[in-house]
């Protein structure tokens, strides 16, 4: 019976006919969060320095308050939101300021970028908490409150809040859907925190409610966390909050990808040029809610958050940690690494990435390390062609063509990457994870789309020097005709040897101006055609867009090194 | 930096090929049973052919031998091939076949991945159309046949020796029920009186009916093991079905039926082992149903009118031409797009 659903289904799919609440796509890797959800959270001994990358969201630097060797309390802010999109950064505990500088960071590129040092005191102590009325003021106030708050997503995807939560007043925001599914394998910090703390992410999710005046709000959880459904559907039935519904979703990755989730809870599919708030939907994960919960009703800001240390240790568990504290302590808390660890992934096994070394903090986008070894994530044979057998499309969520994909990033074939819909990858892995050639599929979108977005900004940025210089040209055309004319003028009016003479004078200095300007025009156009040759024209950007570009170019090189590290296939064109 | 996924579920390409493999067991097994022994002489001389001539282009095209040999591809195309084959075909026929097969319609188009026609396909056409009395030759199967050869003696005939004393070429084999129908048709025979000839079984050829059920039971395997998706034998034979019984309906003296046309030639062994070759066929769900919808239709048209008694081979090789097409024509909606 099951398999003739099953046959049903799949038929259904291919005509594109099944429901929009059904599973497309996507895969089931074993699970693996037994492990981790066998003790409480636990809690971390103060670490001793404490490193706070600036850039932990999305978006603009934080500008920095503090200065070295200043004593800061816990809780204070050390960096206030600058810009449109930011986010602050406050003391995780109290403490000396040690340094400002450039430290490693956990980013897949691996490079260092600025830091707030801080040496704890040991002392723990709080600064002023001042708890906010929510209920009494109205939606701009508790924004402005919030763009202080330092909460991001901290689903993974590290995005500010407050901006979340400001709403188009052009649209209602009907539905809150709550981000439970936590679909990647290993990760369980909110897991553990549905078990552990329904109640505090229910009033989390009664702010967010009132903020984004949605009258519903769905909790998205995957079927393969009972407890946490239990705990929520418990603390529902105890909330004050009406249209509250927990939603049990099959386990298939990557059905917590918003959009996803989305779709599967409220039958919506997002527009692909438009922002779920577009179709009167906003989505948190429940931890930011907590936070949420933290910062109004306690004053608290973001210092710290649920972490599963898992894998390749001792004892896989989750851990309450500050911001700031190294990766080691974490490692050192659950036991340490057994024998054979090789490598430490942030983030879980299909989206992760591999840290660049232990000393790095833990950070807001933090929610899992996994201490990896041989015999748990093997490394991939090498990549054999592509036999066509469209497993990767099988599996794939957004339904994209990912052999052909990965047919045209590898013959640089941009713009048919971008017709067949590259930037609509979310680079959710699945497609490589099935394929039996053992193809880096992902490596390839991710080098193709930093490469796209490479030649789009040079192709602006020649476009630019083109404009000017077609501009300067003009003048210069424009200068000399008015110079003809004075000529004629003076030609005219002049009889006289005399006269002549003055206008000989008078005409070389118009020559050399004339040569000043050529040579300055050729010297522009030998710019510009470096500039449209290689991708490089950053020395006038802000230096906030320029590391952006850094790591982009990084990223590439990263790809570009892994692709050609994993191939020893294969076709004629790769000879070339 | 980033390699991430970690995991990986996929089957490698080789098991994949072992199990396509493993499914084509039965059909050998019936093979033997019905026809005799000989047919494991072709299939090893296939083999053999067709993994030498692997390695010898993987070394002049500079590829690594080991892991391209041991995808089992080769193997695969040469079994295919040698299933299509009359069984008791002479050896060079099987070595020139396989040579075409691996040489030209794989190799010389960029090896595994980039062939843009089934290399079994392209081989088996290449001999149809060059020697094509003894590629419609067919041996009657042993229980038909007016002399039985041993094992030796058939593995002897394939290497060019004569028969034993006293037997004509004609004592072993027999004109196909497709193309004895086709010819007794085209002599003003009616369908229901041709069909009462020995070489008639209950839905298709006599013998060759069991060969064909362990086709099926083949493909249910690869179905089962998810190797191949239901679109295409579905479509495949579906179609074949509706043609033929279209007809069938209209004239039922003329037109054999469509239980006939799914139980004679090479429908089943296309239906699940050759229009499902990845490399050479659609990728989308609704590709592959024109796909096979396309070949069914091709090989109905060229049975019943064409020169051939058999079409598929012919029509698997222009369908595989407008695979591009068919592909871009039935890209699916991207997640989030209108269209
Ligand atoms: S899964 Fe791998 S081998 Fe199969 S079509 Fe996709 S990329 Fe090609
Ligand atoms: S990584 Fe991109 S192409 Fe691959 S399955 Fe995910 S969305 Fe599809």
């Amino acid at each position: 019976m099951n398999a003739l659903l099953n046959i049903v289904h799949q038929v259904k799919n291919s005509f594109g006919l099944s429901a929009n609440n059904t599973v497309r796509g996507g895969v089931h890797p074993a699970e693996h969060k037994q492990e981790s959800t066998t003790l409480t959270i636990g809690s971390l001994a103060l670490s001793k320095r404490l490193v706070l990358p600036l850039r932990q969201h999305v978006g603009h630097l934080p500008k920095v308050l503090v200065t070295v060797g200043q004593h800061v309390l816990k809780g204070q802010l050390l960096a206030e939101a600058e810009g449109n999109i930011s986010a602050a950064i406050h003391a995780p505990t109290s403490g000396v300021v040690l340094a400002i500088e450039d430290a490693l960071i956990p980013h897949p590129s691996g490079l260092p970028d600025q830091c707030i040092v801080l040496e704890s005191d040991g002392q723990d102590t709080w600064g002023e908490r001042v708890a906010i009325d929510w209920r009494h003021l109205d939606q701009p106030t508790l924004l402005a409150a919030l763009r202080n708050s330092g909460i991001v997503g901290l689903g993974g995807a590290a995005f500010p809040t407050q901006i979340k939560l400001r709403t188009n007043p052009k649209v209602q925001i009907k539905t809150l859907v709550v981000n439970a599914a936590e679909c990647e394998p290993y990760i369980t910090c909110d897991d553990m925190l549905m078990r552990e703390r329904a109640a505090d992410i229910l009033k989390g999710v009664e702010i967010a409610q009132y903020l984004l005046g949605a009258e519903e709000c769905l909790i998205g959880i995957e079927d393969n966390k009972p407890e946490a459904a239990e705990a929520m559907r418990q603390a529902c039935a105890n909330s004050a909050v009406k249209n509250l519904q927990v939603i049990v979703v099959p386990t298939q990755y990557p059905s917590g990808d918003a959009r996803q989730l989305i779709r599967l809870l409220t039958g919506m599919e997002v527009p692909n040029d438009k922002r779920s708030t577009d179709v009167g939907v906003q989505c948190f994960n429940v931890a930011t809610l907590l936070a949420l919960h933290r910062y109004f009703d306690f004053g608290e800001p973001a210092l710290s958050r649920v972490v599963t240390i898992t894998g390749n240790v001792s004892t896989p568990r989750n851990y309450e940690v500050l911001f700031g504290t190294p990766v080691t302590d974490l490692i050192a808390a659950a036991g340490g690494a057994l024998d054979q660890t090789d490598d430490y992934i942030m983030g879980g096994p299909m989206m992760g990435f591999s840290l660049p070394s232990v000393d790095v903090p833990i950070t807001k986008a933090a929610n899992c390390i996994i201490a990896s070894a041989p015999q748990l994530f093997a490394p991939p044979p090498p990549a054999m062609p592509c036999i066509r057998c469209a497993r990767c499309a099988d599996v794939c969520p957004v339904s994209l063509q990912p052999q052909e994909l990965y047919w045209f990033s590898k013959s640089s074939n941009l713009e048919k990457a971008r017709d067949y819909k590259l930037f609509d990858c979310i680079e959710c892995g699945c497609c490589t994870y099935a394929c039996p050639s053992n193809i880096p599929l992902v490596q390839y979108y991710r080098f193709a789309k930093s490469e796209i977005i490479a030649q789009d900004r040079a192709k602006e940025a020649a476009d630019l020097a083109r404009e000017r210089n077609e501009f300067r040209l003009m003048r210069i055309e424009r200068e000399k005709q008015e110079r003809a004319q004075k000529h004629a003028q003076k030609a005219v009016g002049a009889q006289t040897e005399a006269a002549k003479e003055v206008l000989a004078v008078s005409a070389n200095p118009e020559a050399d101006a004339a040569k000043k300007a050529a040579i300055a025009a050729a010297i522009e156009r030998a710019k510009a055609q470096k500039a449209a040759a290689a991708p490089q024209n950053i020395d006038k950007v802000e230096p906030a867009v320029q590391a952006e570009i850094a790591k982009i170019d990084a990223r590439r090189d990263a790809a570009k090194q892994a692709v050609q590290a994993q191939l020893f296939e294969s076709d004629p064109q790769d000879n070339k | 930096m980033s390699r991430s996924p970690y995991l990986s579920s996929a089957p490698s390409v080789s098991v994949i090929m072992v199990k396509v493999m493993l499914a084509l067991i039965p059909a050998i097994a019936a093979y033997v049973w019905v026809y005799g022994a000989g047919i494991l002489v072709t299939l090893a001389l296939a083999s053999a052919t067709a993994l030498t001539a692997e390695a010898l282009m993987l070394k002049l095209r500079n590829r690594p031998i080991k892991p391209f040999l041991m995808d089992g591809s080769a193997l695969l195309t040469a079994w295919l091939l040698a299933l299509s084959l009359p069984p008791l075909a002479p050896w060079w026929l099987v070595v020139v076949g396989t040579l075409f097969a691996i040489v030209i319609a794989k190799h010389l188009y960029g090896g595994l991945g980039y062939n843009p026609f089934n290399p079994a396909m392209v081989g088996y056409a290449v001999l149809l159309i060059s020697f094509p009395v003894i590629m419609t030759h067919w041996p009657a199967p042993l229980e038909l046949a007016q002399a039985k050869l041993s094992f030796a003696e058939q593995y002897q005939f394939i290497f060019g020796a004569s028969l034993p004393n006293g037997v004509q070429v004609d004592a072993i084999s027999m004109a196909t029920p497709l193309d004895y129908l086709k010819t007794q048709l085209t002599l003003h025979h009616q369908v229901q009186d041709i069909t009462t000839a020995s070489q008639f079984g209950a839905f298709g050829a006599k013998g060759g009916e069991l060969v064909v059920w362990a086709y099926l039971l083949g493909g249910l395997y690869l179905l089962q093991q998810r190797l191949i998706t239901w679109h295409l034998p579905t479509a495949f034979l579906g179609a074949l079905a509706l043609m033929a019984g279209a007809f069938y309906l209209v004239d039922a003296n003329h037109f054999a039926s469509p239980v006939f046309h799914l139980f004679t030639g090479a429908s089943m062994l296309g239906a699940f082992f050759i229009i499902t070759d990845p490399v050479s066929g659609p990728t989308t769900p609704k590709g592959k149903l024109i796909f096979a919808v396309g070949i069914a239709v091709l090989t109905y048209l060229i049975r019943v009118y064409g020169g051939y008694p058999d079409g598929v081979a012919f029509s698997v090789l222009l369908m595989n031409m407008c695979v591009p097409l068919i592909d871009a024509w039935t890209q699916p909606r991207v997640f989030g797009h209108s269209k």
